[in-house]
């Protein structure tokens, strides 16, 4: 019932209606789109070292030949599966950390919050900098854990502070009065009452995430060759912009049509999720 | 007040000591400052190499705790040790926080002061032309990550002064050394003009939205109300009761990122090649530069639990309902 | 000569929301017009589109003449000159309605400024005055404090002094006691009175206690649906209303000088004003509604001697002299069985002795550090026997909801004893701590917040009964349900959907789910309109009668427990201040804080109200982590003031303990001077002979 009173305000909402369809249709592109064009994106054309957009090649291709249109939508795939897990890992342990270091307080949220505060101080970008090329051999989902590992911290103060005040409201006192033990109650009261924060929160956290992504990517940090994203793509096709500009125009085109089109959908969840606000 | 300040300040160094200790284990191991003098024509002897290396305190052959011990009994007297081709990590630090600084103040500042009057704007502007155009703005610019605007701006940058024939605007590098006087201070703010806009347009969205959200859940409370009940106009309530309590979270945002600014700006200062702290922060790693990297780390942690500490310091100045009575 | 006249003011929201619909009156200088209704009644909105403070989308029609200028429609440059000049607004939460930022007395300079050429510092010496007028002790300090950092009543009275700093010609107050305790609403009222004397202006008192009302204002407007639906001078008004909501209303409210037995309730809920019915609006829950009512809605018209009802059966009611207590049908609530047995006789199920809760006093949001500690509960004792309700009573800060967070813990005490159904709290395992809880169980005072909003209403009932793992759980839902009142299809809805006194019966279903033998009541009805209230203080008599339980109910409304208990315990600063059976508590009150207490509530009749004399209580509650040597009520003491020299020192010196006083079998009360006196009905003449 709710929930269908949340999807209806949310297309009510003309910012979050734009946001899902550009979405729909930028997810549709990344997935369909590839079956669509001729070349596949590991092809490489000899004939055709850095041609510009034609008939043949859409979007031209690389200096070693690649179908740009074929390598873009690969990385955009990449980016968009990058996105989403970072944010459900990150989201997830928000949540889980921020209401039990809320609800039980005493030394487990002294303990929990401690970690917060190291993570906090710690300059992700370096870690990861140092760590993901380290990486090289195994499976880029170690770089998807590696930056939902500093991505949660955040999140999970703000998920404590109101665990905080739900942890007085009278439901979860009723809840404790009837001897339901305690972590039943973060779990089944005080997790979905924080339903729309996390929501919102995940939303927006994959668009930072694949803008995460990207930015590593851009020092050669992120995800390695000969594997790509949208951010391999810009820096290598920032580096010669002015010459050959389809190198640089489509991928860094779709990844700002890809966060634009979350921010949007967030945002427009916030309306719709919590009525007391009026961002 | 006492008490609690030493006890901040004590869980503090203790945070700093394990992130900065956590960064150099994590550096020492994983990286090879080795590999900078192998590949060397000609070959350099490898006992050279050892003596180089271990008078960097760099030297893999060394157990990781030993040289962890040597760093850390030279940090606690202040000394950060060598980079990785012998240079002083004090000095080279000490010159890029000036850089970071240079390049951030004006930016910082000013995406806060455009950016919160354009959200306290909007807000009062809600749903008419001005918000919606700030906010569609606003939204269109956090789309765009700082390395891409960044990039945009240099090449656009690049093609108008080609197109002009001449350097109209300087898109690499502080300033030219070879001018001097008035000319190097003109040089040098001509410098800053491309990464102060790319800084700023990305704080400025940042700061209208907070603003813009703070204003109207302030805008809808009773003392609005109350302040517009006793006579004042809409606009003087808005300005000196709505806006003066709104501003409170938005400063304290202002505060923090104040303190980080000394920690640089990664992409702004690698892009446009500044030698800042954030540049600092690339080239350490990609030199296997273990000391730098071990160093950075420290400098983050302190800035980022100051600029903590100092945002607090602000809500209590700024809102007489946290202030210790 | 009438100061403000309002003509069919209507008031829209977007959406179509009908929130005022043609509302009229005038006020004339010295006047108290009283406003009642429930809440969604548009008595609010209507002060404020008078203000011109409603949001822009608000459309507003209609006319509001003030001395004779219209102020509907007009630019702001005319309004800002007649806003805090000519009409002044108080507000119902003084925290909120205060910039937290700036100190009261740069507001109120703020205000002075706005209309009078002042310089700065003479200004800020008005406020100074002000404050002292509405007294404020210390002005010249408390002007330069922060909202926060003044209590309710002294917020509320700074508010007064704002209003009144341009010598208004007309005071709206909106609610202004609603959220004050009875102490302090007495001392605010006496404030507002006295700001009337200095002024002279006419007040528009709108609010929904018609307690307040009866003492305050010449003549009364009762709206309903965004309409007023009875008009006239309060006596009247109060003594012979003509129309049934009105009859209702004010058959439904407790009183303290009331009779036992249940209340006449309304059934229902106030229509939405999205969705009004086509005829009467009352006619949906109007037990004298004919088929005509439903043809149109009754317009307000003159009956004669300033009075205007909007009934089309008024007439008949003015002929045959009908009262809400022959109109509305009242519920026959049966008789327990387990009161036949005297109370020493039967089991004591709850048993406090000496319960004591302390706790950290912490300070400052950012720079948190313990300043001290607070004496929350020290030492109390009661208990409670099979088949009785025990009141405990006290105003906010008394240490009320601390106790009876104490006895739900089942946790071991930090001093004394919590003894449950012969069970001591300190001796219990993780099992029998479970199995007890089945027995005790807790109905809460906001229904918003008691139910999980993301949970349908038969998981909230059904989730007691599966956490002790009972069988067949959907039936017992069900059964639940019809026994509160509500329908078992009910189930499957989520709380949103339902009304406040609903909730608090999906409250009360949950609660009883695992048929508890004592049930905890915290303040189950205070958050609810008075004419919703009556229904489920009827329901909560009846399920005790027919379940057979023991209830301690935890109010600040004394009115209410008259109703609904049968002992008494008054509460102040952590101790218990005066206790026993609920007529000799009433009636004989002996501890002079009860006795203040009592007399301070309002009462629904004019007549008494005007006579009555009232103790009035000096300052507000100390703070509980810095209690007064000896007795805790000596400073505020109205006997204490008028002791002798060395009778004080025994105040001072020797904390009182709660003393069976010598006439009756269960009254007690913990003061050194305790004397029974009669207050409810006390008026000014009485104490002279
Ligand atoms: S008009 Fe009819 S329904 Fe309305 S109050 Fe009178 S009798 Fe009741
Ligand atoms: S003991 Fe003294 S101060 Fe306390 S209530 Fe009695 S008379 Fe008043």
């Amino acid at each position: 019932m709710r929930s269908k009173v949340v999807i209806g305000r949310l297309f009510r909402n003309r910012q979050a209606r734009y946001g899902s369809i550009a979405l729909i249709l930028l997810v549709a592109l990344a997935y369909i789109g590839p079956f669509l064009g001729s070349y596949d994106w590991t092809d490489k054309d000899f004939l055709a070292f850095l041609s510009p957009p034609s008939a043949d090649h859409w979007w031209g291709t690389t200096t070693i030949g690649q179908d740009m249109y074929a390598v873009t939508l690969r990385g955009m795939q990449k980016s968009i599966i990058i996105g989403l897990l970072v944010a459900l890992i990150s989201t997830g342990l928000a949540a889980v950390v921020g209401a039990f270091a809320g609800y039980f307080g005493g030394w487990v949220d002294k303990f929990l919050m401690w970690g917060v505060d190291l993570l906090l101080v710690l300059p992700s970008f370096l870690i990861i900098a140092i760590i993901s090329p380290r990486l090289r051999g195994a499976t880029w989902l170690w770089f998807v854990v590696l930056l939902a590992a500093f991505a949660w911290m955040i999140t999970s103060r703000v998920v404590r502070s109101m665990t905080l005040s739900l942890r007085e409201r009278e439901y979860v006192l009723a809840a404790v009065y009837m001897g339901i033990p305690r972590w039943k109650i973060i779990f089944r009261h005080i997790v979905p009452n924080l339903s729309s924060l996390l929501i919102i929160d995940a939303t927006l956290n994959v668009s930072a995430a694949v803008i995460g992504e990207a930015a590593l990517s851009f020092f050669g940090f992120g995800i390695q060759p000969p594997d790509v994203s949208l951010g391999t793509l810009i820096a290598e096709g920032s580096r010669n912009a002015t010459g050959y500009p389809w190198l640089f125009a489509f991928p860094a085109g779709l990844l700002v049509l890809l966060v634009l089109s979350i921010n949007l959908i967030g945002d427009g969840l916030r309306d719709a999720l919590d009525p007391g606000s009026n961002s | 007040m006492g008490k609690y300040l030493l006890r901040r300040l004590a869980i503090n160094v203790v945070l700093v000591a394990i992130a900065a200790s956590l960064a150099y284990l994590l550096a020492a191991t994983t990286m090879n400052p080795r590999a900078a003098y192998e590949g060397r024509q000609p070959p350099v002897a490898e006992h050279v190499i050892d003596a180089t290396l271990d008078a960097y305190n760099l030297n893999d052959k060394t157990p990781v705790l030993e040289r962890y011990a040597t760093w850390v009994s030279g940090v606690v007297t202040g000394d950060f040790g060598k980079t990785w081709n012998g240079g002083s990590v004090n000095d080279e630090m000490g010159r890029r926080i000036w850089v970071s600084l240079r390049l951030l103040l004006i930016g910082t500042v000013l995406g806060f002061v455009i950016g919160v009057a354009l959200g306290a704007l909007s807000a009062i502007r809600q749903y008419r032309f001005t918000d919606r155009f700030v906010g569609v703005s606003s939204f269109a610019i956090m789309a765009i990550p700082v390395f891409l605007m960044a990039t945009l701006l240099a090449i656009a940058t690049y093609n108008v002064n080609r197109g002009l024939g001449f350097t109209l605007i300087e898109y690499t590098g502080e300033y030219n050394p070879r001018l001097s006087g008035w000319d190097q201070l003109l040089n040098r703010v001509n410098h800053l003009i491309l990464p102060t806009i790319s800084l700023t347009l990305g704080s400025v969205a940042f700061y209208s939205r907070i603003q813009r959200n703070m204003m109207l859940d302030v805008l809808g409370q009773d003392f609005v109300r109350t302040a517009m009940a006793k006579g004042l106009r809409r606009r003087t309530a808005l300005t000196k009761h709505a806006l003066r309590t709104a501003l409170i979270p938005s400063a304290t945002y202002f505060a923090f990122a104040f303190g980080t600014m000394f920690t640089g700006a990664i992409f702004t200062e690698k892009i446009f090649a500044w030698h800042g702290m954030g540049a600092w922060l690339v080239d350490s790693i990609h030199q296997n530069d273990v000391n730098s990297v071990a160093a950075v780390t420290f400098f983050t942690a302190i800035c980022v639990l100051t600029a903590a500490f100092l945002s607090d310091v602000l809500v209590a100045a700024l809102d007489p309902r946290v202030r210790v009575s | 000569m009438s100061i403000l006249q309002v003509r069919d003011l209507t008031v829209t929201f977007p959406g179509d929301i009908q929130a005022v619909r043609g509302v009229s009156y005038e006020v004339s200088r010295g006047e108290v017009l009283g406003i009642v209704g429930e809440s969604g009644s548009g008595k609010s909105v209507t002060s404020l589109a008078i203000m011109g403070l409603l949001p822009r989308d608000a459309v507003v029609s209609g006319s509001v003449k003030l001395h004779d200028r219209e102020l509907i429609g007009v630019d702001e440059d005319e309004l800002v000159k007649v806003r805090g000049k000519s009409i002044s607004m108080i507000f119902q939460d003084p925290l909120s309605a205060f910039t937290p930022v700036y100190t009261i007395g740069d507001q109120i300079a703020e205000a002075v400024r706005i209309h009078q050429k002042m310089a700065k510092d003479k200004a800020a010496k008005r406020a100074v005055e002000l404050l002292d007028l509405v007294g404020i002790p210390h002005p010249d300090v408390r002007a330069k404090s922060f909202p926060h950092e003044f209590s309710g009543g002294m917020r509320q009275r700074a508010m007064i002094a704002m209003a009144i700093a341009n010598d208004p010609d007309l005071l709206i107050c909106d609610e202004p006691t609603t959220a004050l305790d009875v102490t302090i609403q007495a001392q605010v009222l006496e404030v507002l009175k006295t700001a009337q004397r200095e002024t002279g202006a006419g007040i528009v008192m709108i609010t929904h206690d018609l307690g307040v009302i009866a003492g305050m204002a010449d003549r009364v407007l009762v709206m309903y649906a965004g309409r007023p639906v009875e008009q006239g001078p309060v006596d009247e008004l109060y003594y012979r209303p003509r129309m049934p909501y009105t009859m209702g209303l004010l058959a439904s409210i407790p009183r303290i000088d009331g009779e036992e037995g249940p209340l006449v309730p309304i059934e229902g809920n106030p229509p939405s004003p999205a969705a009004l019915p086509p005829g009467c609006p009352f006619a949906p829950r109007c037990p004298m509604r004919i088929d005509s009512c439903d043809e149109e809605e009754p317009p307000l018209t003159p009956i004669g001697g300033g009075r205007h009802v909007a009934c089309i059966r008024s007439r008949e009611i003015e002929h045959k002299g009908l009262t809400g207590a022959d109109v509305f049908p009242v519920p026959v609530i049966p008789p327990s069985d387990v009161v036949r047995v005297p109370r020493e006789q039967r089991p004591t199920v709850l048993e406090l002795d000496g319960l004591v809760r302390h706790y950290p006093l912490m300070k400052g949001a950012v720079f948190k550090r313990r300043v001290g500690t607070v004496h929350a509960v020290d030492g109390i004792s009661f208990d409670i026997a099979e088949g009785e309700t025990l009141a405990l009573v006290g105003e906010s800060g008394c240490g009320k909801t601390t106790t009876l967070q104490q006895i739900m813990r089942l946790e071991p005490p930090q001093g004394g004893r919590v003894v449950v159904l012969g069970k001591d709290s300190a001796h219990l395992d993780r099992a029998a701590r479970k199995s007890l809880r089945g027995d005790l169980q807790i109905v809460f005072q906001d229904p918003m917040a008691a139910l999980d909003p993301r949970m349908p209403v038969g998981d909230i009932i059904a989730e007691p009964l599966r956490a002790h793992g009972h069988k067949d759980v959907a039936a017992r839902v069900a059964e639940l349900l019809s026994l509160v009142g509500l329908a078992p299809e009910h189930a499957e809805r989520y709380p949103q959907r339902f009304s406040g006194g609903q909730r608090q019966r999906i409250g009360i279903a949950r609660a009883l789910a695992l048929d508890p033998k004592l049930l905890v009541l915290d303040e189950p009805v205070s958050a609810l309109d008075v004419s919703i209230q009556a229904g489920v203080i009827n329901l909560l008599e009846k399920l005790k009668n027919t379940l057979g339980l023991s209830y301690l109910f935890v109010a600040h409304d004394l009115a209410v427990v008259r109703h609904l208990a049968d002992r008494v315990a008054v509460m102040y600063l952590g101790k218990i201040a005066e206790i026993g059976a609920v007529a000799n508590v009433y009636d004989r009150p002996a501890h002079p804080y009860t006795q203040a207490l009592l007399s301070a509530i309002p009462l629904p009749d004019p007549e008494m109200e005007r006579t009555r004399k009232r103790i009035l209580l000096e300052g507000d509650l100390p703070s509980p982590a810095d209690p007064p040597s000896g007795c805790r009520f000596r400073t505020r003491c109205p006997k204490f003031a008028r002791l002798s020299e060395a009778e004080r020192r025994r105040c001072v010196d020797e904390e009182p303990s709660v003393v069976r006083l010598a006439s009756a079998a269960d009254h007690g009360a913990a003061c050194h001077y305790a004397e029974e006196i009669e207050v409810i009905t006390a008026s000014g003449d009485q104490e002279e002979k």
